[in-house]
């Protein structure tokens, strides 16, 4: 098909920065009405090119052609009109304000007068958030909506700017299962109506779910377009990562010793009841359940960022009475959280003050001065043993990919030497290979003897890693099961959903 | 970009010596330009004269670098040196003042009023800390309370009147060392070495900037977040009380009015220095900086005779501009 008809047409875009050659001359084709995955490792340049569709960023050298037309320089309002949209990451409303001002925010109807309509708004609300099957009053405040449905507001103003191509930059990570099939749902409602989507996702389940076509980035560089249906998983990931990447999950049988950690009938106000377990020496417990179930807030109340109402917490079976951080740190506990930015990184703080904070005491001289170059040795040892991409210790965080802001934030809690580690959604965002590192690393942290809990919304990942699962559902445990081959992720989703019996009767009668 | 093997560690790139250094950049320039213009600007007694003058707000801006780092702001250190200044002033009149405060009371030694002044500040800021670790109010509210607070408070124990006569032992620290290098200047230069290390060099320090960088990864990094935040306003308002002190030695007296509308100066010279009101950024040096700025911009036009309104809406000028420049060396590339 050599004058086939792209909607999207970007050849040989440049992009550079500073002293960084963020793109070198990659391509991309959109088709009509097709969804279109944009897959690569962090860093590999996804996000600066969608910045170049939508406006954000005006690439170096190279040509865009929209609707056949070739583009010059344009902004954000100019993608806008032409009929690009993107859906960020990270969502950001005006939370105060009602669905359709949000909808119709800088291009609100007007009325003879020049006043705004708010009638009109309401009713040309009401005809877009119909047509995503959205059942919200236009009137709503945008803060009572939970993410899913925020992002459902961001795809309906998409329409109302009549997008021929909407951007979703990884939609489904703040996603129940069951608000990502309401996602898929729309995605496809919006296909049929002759609508393309580029989507971005870590997940290649979802890849592979609802994609049609697939194009493929590497260190800033065009690898290849591919049919999803032809695009065999190991293939996939040999293209990303340049390598094969044969254990997603190396994790190693450990040697299990006596119990670490227990808490019983731990139990907050509203949030969680009676909930126990115990995590033994070099034994990885998984937390699985769905978002909203109460896992994260287990980890804060045992690590004391919130307050208990019962229940208590024992190391090695001594009771312990922890309400700040700082004595869960000082008793050997480390917790890295689930949202790097929102309590984790220091964004705009060196690395060496990221890697160093949970640690300073450590790096005190006996009149109570920093030994500023011990803690460099120090830093600088990790960042070589966990391999930390950084030009510099003294470069501020914000400016490292995701995987490397979460491989310093390891190195924050390896320092401080625990015995126990929380680790809530480890991978997150992060990409195929680093995500390997951060698996093996974890293997390896159990086979030291260390106790570890680790969240996960993923199921293989739960799967693929602990020794034992802990299912929640909605503030209680439906169940610690042992991992073993014989598990499924139906059965560990009856337990999340609280469904066990009718999934046990289902297979009894089998 | 080469690599070179030789000097690996210092790379000189002018583009970015001119982002971080800018407000050095344009102080030189405001010196050169000065000197040029008026001789005398550059005389020794001009130049103590621009660094005495900066010395009280100075003080004040140093410790508030620390407030502004953590994300904070202390509207109140106006004040606080007001309050602090009276009391101070009270304890350290001769026996010849005709309206002694305590008229009973004995020349009492200079140790006296410098600790009780220092004693009051730190007081004020504990307090203002307090509140903001424990109530989560807004370090804008808890400090605007204490600063029409402290306010009161100067004028309800002064009288409303000024506090005069004052010991010599008192007055020589807004004299002249060996006549010729100013004590407050002194005093000023020694406060910016220990802040420096401070919040360089010490647990201290490095905590102040991770509250600023983001308080939720702090308290889950251990950092006690309530303790440091008390002790960040405890040293601005101790500061502050210092300030007092050269306040009282300098003037000879202190009025309950005194030093209103400093913690403007104070902020607006931290600010012109780099220090960044989001929070996390921010340095000793640009506290130092940004003060010399203000003096130097001060003394220029009274010596250039530009009129004293005229220097007012050039200052504000200056702020607005100077905070311009530091976004744009904040903003992320592109």
């Amino acid at each position: 098909m050599a004058d086939e008809k792209y909607l999207l047409e970007m050849k040989n875009i440049v992009k550079t920065f500073p002293g960084v050659q963020a793109l070198k001359g990659v391509e991309l084709k959109v088709r009509p009405g097709e969804i279109h995955a944009l897959m690569g490792e962090n860093g590999a340049g996804k996000s600066t090119l969608m910045k170049c569709i939508a406006g954000i960023y005006r690439p170096t050298e190279g040509q865009i052609y929209f609707d056949g037309k070739l583009l010059g320089h344009y902004t954000t309002a100019d993608a806008l009109k032409m009929g690009i949209s993107m859906i960020h990451q990270e969502l950001s409303p005006v939370l105060y304000r009602s669905i359709m001002e949000n909808i119709w925010l800088g291009r609100e109807p007007l009325n003879a007068i020049g006043l705004v309509d708010h009638r009109k708004m309401y009713d040309l609300s009401m005809t877009v958030l119909k047509e995503i099957e959205l059942d919200e009053s236009p009137k709503t405040l945008m803060v009572s909506l939970t993410v899913a449905k925020m992002q459902m507001i961001e795809i309906a103003k998409a329409i109302s700017y009549n997008s021929k191509l909407i951007i979703m930059d990884e939609p489904t990570s703040a996603l129940t299962d069951k608000e990502v099939k309401q996602l898929y749902f729309i995605m496809r409602k919006l296909k049929a109506l002759g609508k393309s989507i580029i989507f971005i996702s870590h997940k290649l389940d979802e890849i592979y779910e609802i994609t049609d076509r697939i194009t493929i980035y590497r260190d800033g560089s065009y690898i290849g377009t591919e049919n999803t249906k032809d695009l065999k998983l190991e293939r996939l990931i040999n293209m990303m990562v340049g390598r094969d990447v044969n254990e997603m999950f190396p994790k190693v049988p450990c040697h299990i010793g006596e119990v670490k950690l227990e808490v019983r009938n731990l139990t907050h106000r509203r949030l969680f009841k009676n909930v126990s377990f115990t995590v033994r020496r070099g034994e990885i417990l998984g937390i699985a359940g769905l978002v909203g179930a109460g896992r994260t807030e287990v980890i804060e109340t045992i690590f004391g960022m919130r307050r208990k109402v019962g229940g208590e917490t024992f190391i090695d079976g001594k009771k312990v009475e922890i309400r700040n951080p700082r004595t869960a740190i000082a008793m050997g506990m480390a917790w890295l959280t689930e949202d790097r930015r929102q309590s984790g990184i220091f964004p705009m703080l060196s690395v060496q003050l990221n890697m160093a904070i949970a640690n300073i005491a450590k790096f005190l001289n006996r009149l109570g001065f920093l030994k500023e170059s011990y803690m460099n040795t120090v830093c600088d040892d990790y960042v070589r043993k966990i391999q930390v991409k950084t030009p510099s210790l003294s470069q501020r965080v914000e400016n490292l990919s995701g995987g490397n802001q979460q491989k310093v934030l390891v190195a924050r809690w390896l320092m401080t030497n625990p015995d126990i580690l929380f680790l809530d959604e480890p991978t997150r965002g992060i990409d195929v290979g680093t995500k390997a590192e951060i698996h093996r690393l974890i293997t390896t942290l159990a086979g030291e003897g260390k106790s570890i809990v680790m969240i996960s919304s993923e199921l293989p990942e739960v799967m693929g890693m602990s020794d034992r699962i802990m299912i929640m559902h909605q503030g209680k445990v439906t169940g610690i099961l042992d991992n073993s081959k014989a598990l499924t992720q139906g059965e560990l989703m009856a337990y999340a959903t609280n469904t066990m019996e009718e999934y046990h009767a289902a297979r009894g009668k089998e | 970009m080469t690599k070179t093997a030789a000097s690996p560690k210092i790379k000189i790139d002018p583009k970015q010596i001119a982002k971080k250094y800018g407000i050095v950049i344009v102080l030189i320039l405001m010196i050169l330009g000065l000197s040029i213009a008026e001789p005398a600007f550059l005389s020794p007694t001009n130049i103590f004269n621009v660094l005495t003058q900066t010395s009280i707000f100075g003080i004040m801006a140093l410790g508030l670098t620390f407030v502004i780092i953590s994300k904070g702001i202390d509207l109140s250190v106006g004040s606080v040196l007001a309050l602090s200044g009276v009391i101070a002033a009270s304890l350290g009149q001769t026996m010849a003042a005709t309206s002694k405060y305590y008229p009973n009371l004995a020349e009492l030694p200079v140790i006296v009023p410098i600790l009780a002044a220092l004693a009051v500040g730190a007081f004020c800021g504990a307090i203002s800390g307090f509140l903001i670790a424990k109530t989560k109010i807004p370090a804008f509210i808890a400090t605007l309370g204490m600063m029409t607070v402290a306010r009161g408070l100067a004028l309800i124990y002064s009288g409303g009147k000024p506090v005069s006569t004052l010991i010599p032992n008192l007055t020589v620290l807004g004299g002249k060392l060996f006549n010729v290098v100013p004590v407050p200047v002194i005093i000023y230069f020694v406060v910016i070495l220990i802040s420096s290390v401070l919040l360089n060099r010490t647990r201290f320090g490095k905590n102040v900037y991770a509250i600023g960088g983001n308080i939720t990864a702090a308290e889950v990094s251990g950092v006690n977040v309530s303790k440091n935040l008390v002790l960040i306003y405890t040293y601005c308002g101790l500061l502050a009380g210092l300030a007092a002190i050269v306040f009282a030695g300098r003037v000879g007296s202190v009025h309950p009015g005194a030093a209103s509308g400093y913690e403007l100066t104070a902020i607006a010279a931290t600010t012109i220095g780099g220090t960044s009101h989001s929070g996390g950024i921010g340095a000793i040096w640009g506290a130092f900086v940004g003060a010399l700025v203000l003096s130097v911009m001060r003394n220029g036009l009274t010596l250039l005779g530009v009129d004293a309104y005229w220097q007012q809406v050039v200052e504000g000028l200056i702020i607005v501009v100077a905070v311009i420049i530091d976004m744009r060396k904040n903003a992320k590339r592109d």
